[in-house]
């Protein structure tokens, strides 16, 4: 054999293993993790032929003492350094079930190594060092397990050798690192006092330590339940991506719980859009299948034709997810840079990326002992923080606590992944009430046979709100005039929506006092618009029935108007910190030709005009 | 087939990510077992089609079947296939007597990335397995590339929960990996399964040797096996314990882990 390198999936066992386990090994840097991997090859049977020899040559002529670790040594630097880089995989089989072994390193310099490992992991070991006990990294991975959602797991106390394989050692790491998990009520299976290096109690019961009557690591590995089917809880499908390779227009996604089955009626978050599902699409599959279930990857078809957008999560409408464009979380940061409050970050939850940023920083925590410290502007690399971030669009989305992967997110700063994290609460923002408002309204919405699509592709563009926001005398009316004629002179169907319309004959029967808040203003001009947008009309309008308010107005009014699009264009005299949300900033108004070339270009851009949308026209559905 | 199944998922997942993300991708097809049942599952993915080029290194050195094979399935399925060769390198007579290395580097590496520079890919797809070698088992799904094809191994992006590196500055590129938790025995159960098409070159054909990995026909070696049918590969795989790529006279030594950092597949 030539191949020095290690060649894993070395196989001895006859049978065909009946099912498989993702394992990941942590623990502190040095406590013995390859060791115990090597150990558990060897022993096992695992290696191939000659491996374990070749190793022990090679020692011998380096003149160094063999160790099992170095079976897995991959990279001429890992050997150098003699730490484990990279989460390896590695399988072996034992008892008809394939274990693979996911090595994750414990340098801390690696965390996001092992925290990439840890989390495709269905259970994991944590090794702690008999003499040198419960370490900085053994807590951290300890809470890390726990943040990721690994909850079996077993925690090996190795190098029982080196402490004379005394039991008040043991019972001491024991008592001290279950005080510490049960803060944040992680309970481990089994700890198991080992030496990785002489095999006690890795495979075969060690005879130095009697008075451990548990199970061995192999045996604890067995006793490891396959992760149970998300099938039995409801239904979430983020939406991955819509296809139009041919005739059929199919809906992609990988179903995270639940299932599902041709005829159901689905929702979609946050659009709130409805259609039942038509067929179940899949090549090289005979007959065609009728439902799926959570972990597939699926396609569907719709009875209607609604326009649906990777992000959005559909469901059953019974149990629909949460949407908000606020929520607590804890997260862990692995950015070079640290994670600050006020700055902007690209949140991804499933399939939907969103803008958010980081609104407050509750805690850091730390991971030795748990305190708390409160009052921080930032989060360093490798701490974890209990945050609360505030999203610029509305969120679909789950507490982590009831759907794993609907609840949990990832952060990106410029081009990488700096972090992750857990939702742990739901933060109701101020269009909550709008929203259900919405939601009930848009459930029970009555239609005729012309659907919203229909009338998108009769007109050649989508329906959308252009909404020009802005202190007063900017030249809002002004923009809004040229822009629906221009609108209408391309044979668009624009309509000028103003307000002033609306309070003489809608909102007559309000008090001057109701006339002089937004609230309530604010929500019957959305509705308005609303009803407009369905005709699949593009409306331009002004807050200027709101004066100063236009702020709150703009934010109920894109509520209410869900799922259509609506772009603001803030005008001010001056440069000015534009409020959140702003699509298009306009300052000190002169051209108006080009002001309403750039919001042209944004319609566009939101496909909202009748171009490719994307950058794949040929394949991505458009109209 | 449970866990074939969930294989397959996760690679039709990773599929429509690199595709949504991705505007100019590539595939590589090297006609081997490994990337056409990354082909099949890419047919898998996008129902029937497959919406981007395929792409093949010809060393010109390959078995003369391979290349029959890749031209019948291309015309059959529809394929859009673009074919790349360092050709200044092979005028000058380069071949694998002049060093293993040395000629893996010019007709496979560099070809490759010369393809991919002239072609403007953003995005490569290719069929490594983790459990191929040791630097393959370092992977990920999504792995970045920087200007000069070089693999920074010591740092990479971390990988969680199903999300992957879709962002990355101009000039640098990403590898994705759909069949990275595969095994050599879950390719010939999954070819079996779906009744793949593979090229008997993989089986014995009445001399008692057939080839375990595919490359080229210099540099690859068969093994002695009886195994005429795919059933007889599993089973065989199942009972050794002599690494797949043993033929593969580049793997030597510390071979593989030097051309991976040069940017070898």
């Amino acid at each position: 054999m030539k191949n020095t390198a290690m060649p894993a999936a070395l196989t001895r066992s006859i049978s065909k293993p009946e099912e498989n386990l993702n394992i990941v090994i942590v623990g502190h840097v040095d406590h013995g993790k390859s060791t115990l991997v090597g150990r558990l090859y060897a022993d096992t049977g695992s290696l191939p032929e000659g491996k374990l020899e070749k190793v022990q040559a090679i020692c011998r002529q380096q003149g160094k003492e063999f160790e099992y670790a170095f079976l897995f040594d991959a990279f001429l630097e890992e050997q150098e350094q003699g730490i484990t880089i990279d989460t390896a995989r590695t399988f072996f089989i034992w008892k008809g079930r394939q274990y693979i072994i996911i090595d994750a390193p414990g340098h801390k310099e690696f965390l996001k190594n092992m925290i990439s490992g840890a989390a495709r992991a269905e259970a994991a070991l944590l090794l702690i060092d008999a003499l040198e006990g419960v370490r900085e990294q053994s807590k951290k991975h300890g809470y890390l397990l726990s943040l990721l959602g690994v909850r079996q797991f077993a925690v090996v106390v190795n190098k029982m050798d080196l402490v004379g394989y005394r039991q008040d050692v043991f019972d001491g790491i024991e008592k001290e690192y279950r005080e510490f998990l049960a803060q944040f009520k992680a309970v481990p299976t089994q700890f198991i006092p080992v030496s990785a290096k002489l095999g006690d109690n890795i495979v075969s019961r060690s005879e130095q330590m009697s008075w451990y009557t548990g199970p061995t690591v192999l045996d604890t590995l067995s006793l490891f339940k396959k992760e149970a089917a998300r099938s039995e809880q409801s239904l979430r499908l983020p939406v991955q991506d819509v296809y139009k390779f041919d005739a059929r227009r199919i809906i992609t996604g990988r179903i995270t719980a639940g299932r599902l089955k041709v005829g159901d009626h689905l929702v979609f978050s946050p659009s709130n859009k409805r259609a039942n599902i038509q067929s179940v699409e899949a090549f090289n599959v005979e007959p065609q299948p009728m439902e799926a279930e959570a972990g597939q990857s699926i396609g569907i078809t719709l009875d209607e034709q609604i326009f649906v957008e990777r992000g959005e999560i559909a469901s059953h409408q019974k149990q629909l997810p949460s949407v908000s464009t606020a929520f607590r979380a804890n997260v862990f940061w692995l950015g070079k840079k640290p994670l600050e409050k006020g700055r902007k970050y690209l949140l991804r939850v499933a399939t939907k990326e969103v803008n958010c940023e980081v609104a407050s920083i509750h805690r850091i925590i730390d991971t030795m002992d748990l305190a708390q410290q409160q009052g921080s502007h930032s989060v360093g690399k490798n701490q974890v923080a209990e945050l609360m971030f505030r999203t610029k669009a509305p969120l679909a989305f789950d507490l982590s606590s009831s759907f794993e992967s609907t609840g949990r997110f990832v952060l990106v700063d410029e081009y990488d992944i700096a972090g992750g994290g857990i939702i742990t609460e739901l933060v109701h923002d101020d269009q909550e009430f709008l929203r259900e408002e919405a939601r009930r309204r848009d459930f029970a919405w009555v239609k005729g046979e012309v659907g919203v699509e229909d009338r998108a592709k009769q007109y050649g563009h989508r329906a959308a709100v252009v909404l020009f926001t802005g202190g007063r005398h900017t030249g809002k009316s002004l923009l809004a005039r040229k822009l629906e004629e221009q609108l209408v002179a391309d044979g668009r169907h624009a309509y000028l929506l103003d307000g002033e319309n609306l309070r003489r004959g809608l909102d007559a029967d309000l008090s001057e006092e109701e006339r002089g808040q937004t609230a309530e203003m604010a929500r019957r001009y959305g509705e308005v618009a609303r009803l407009l947008t369905d005709t699949g009309l593009i409306v331009v309008s002004t807050t200027n029935p709101f004066g100063l308010a236009y702020h709150e107005a703009a934010q109920a009014i894109r509520t209410l108007v869900n799922p259509a699009p609506l772009i603001a264009v803030h005008m001010s005299k001056t440069a000015e910190e534009p409020p959140p949300n702003i699509d298009v900033v306009l300052v000190g108004l002169t051209d108006l030709d080009a002001a309403t070339k750039r919001i042209m270009g944004e319609l566009k851009k939101r496909g909202v005009l009748a171009q490719a949308i994307g950058t794949k026209p040929v394949f991505q559905y458009s109209i | 087939m449970n866990h074939l199944r969930q294989l397959e998922d996760q690679s039709i997942y990773i599929f429509r990510e690199a595709y949504k993300h991705f505007d100019n991708l590539g595939m590589l097809w090297s006609m081997g077992k490994d990337s056409t049942v990354l082909l099949w599952l890419a047919r898998k993915a996008f129902f029937g089609h497959v919406p981007f080029p395929l792409l093949h290194v010809d060393t010109s050195y390959k078995i003369p079947a391979m290349i029959e094979y890749r031209d019948r399935l291309a015309r059959e399925w529809g394929l859009n296939l673009v074919v790349g060769q360092n050709k200044e390198a092979l005028a000058a007579g380069m071949n694998h007597t002049l060093g293993r290395d040395v000629c893996c580097t010019a007709l496979k590496t560099n070809a490759m990335k010369n393809l991919i520079e002239s072609k403007g890919y953003t995005g490569i797809i290719l069929g490594v397995r983790a459990d191929e070698d040791a630097t393959r088992a370092k992977e990920r799904y999504f792995s970045p590339r920087d200007k000069h094809g070089d693999w920074d191994f010591r740092d990479q992006p971390p990988e969680l929960w199903n999300q992957f590196k879709t962002t990355f500055p101009p000039g640098t590129h990403i590898r994705v990996h759909p069949l990275l938790d595969w095994t050599e025995i879950n390719i010939w159960e999954y070819i079996k399964a779906e009744n793949i098409p593979f090229m008997d070159l993989y089986l014995d054909r009445g001399d008692g040797t057939r080839y375990r990995s595919l490359g080229c026909a210099p540099c690859t070696t068969p093994i002695k096996s009886t195994a005429k049918t795919v059933d007889e590969i599993i089973e065989e795989l199942r009972g050794t314990n002599i690494a797949e790529r043993a033929g593969r006279a580049q793997d030597a030594g510390r071979g593989m882990e030097m051309l991976r950092k040069k940017g070898y597949m």
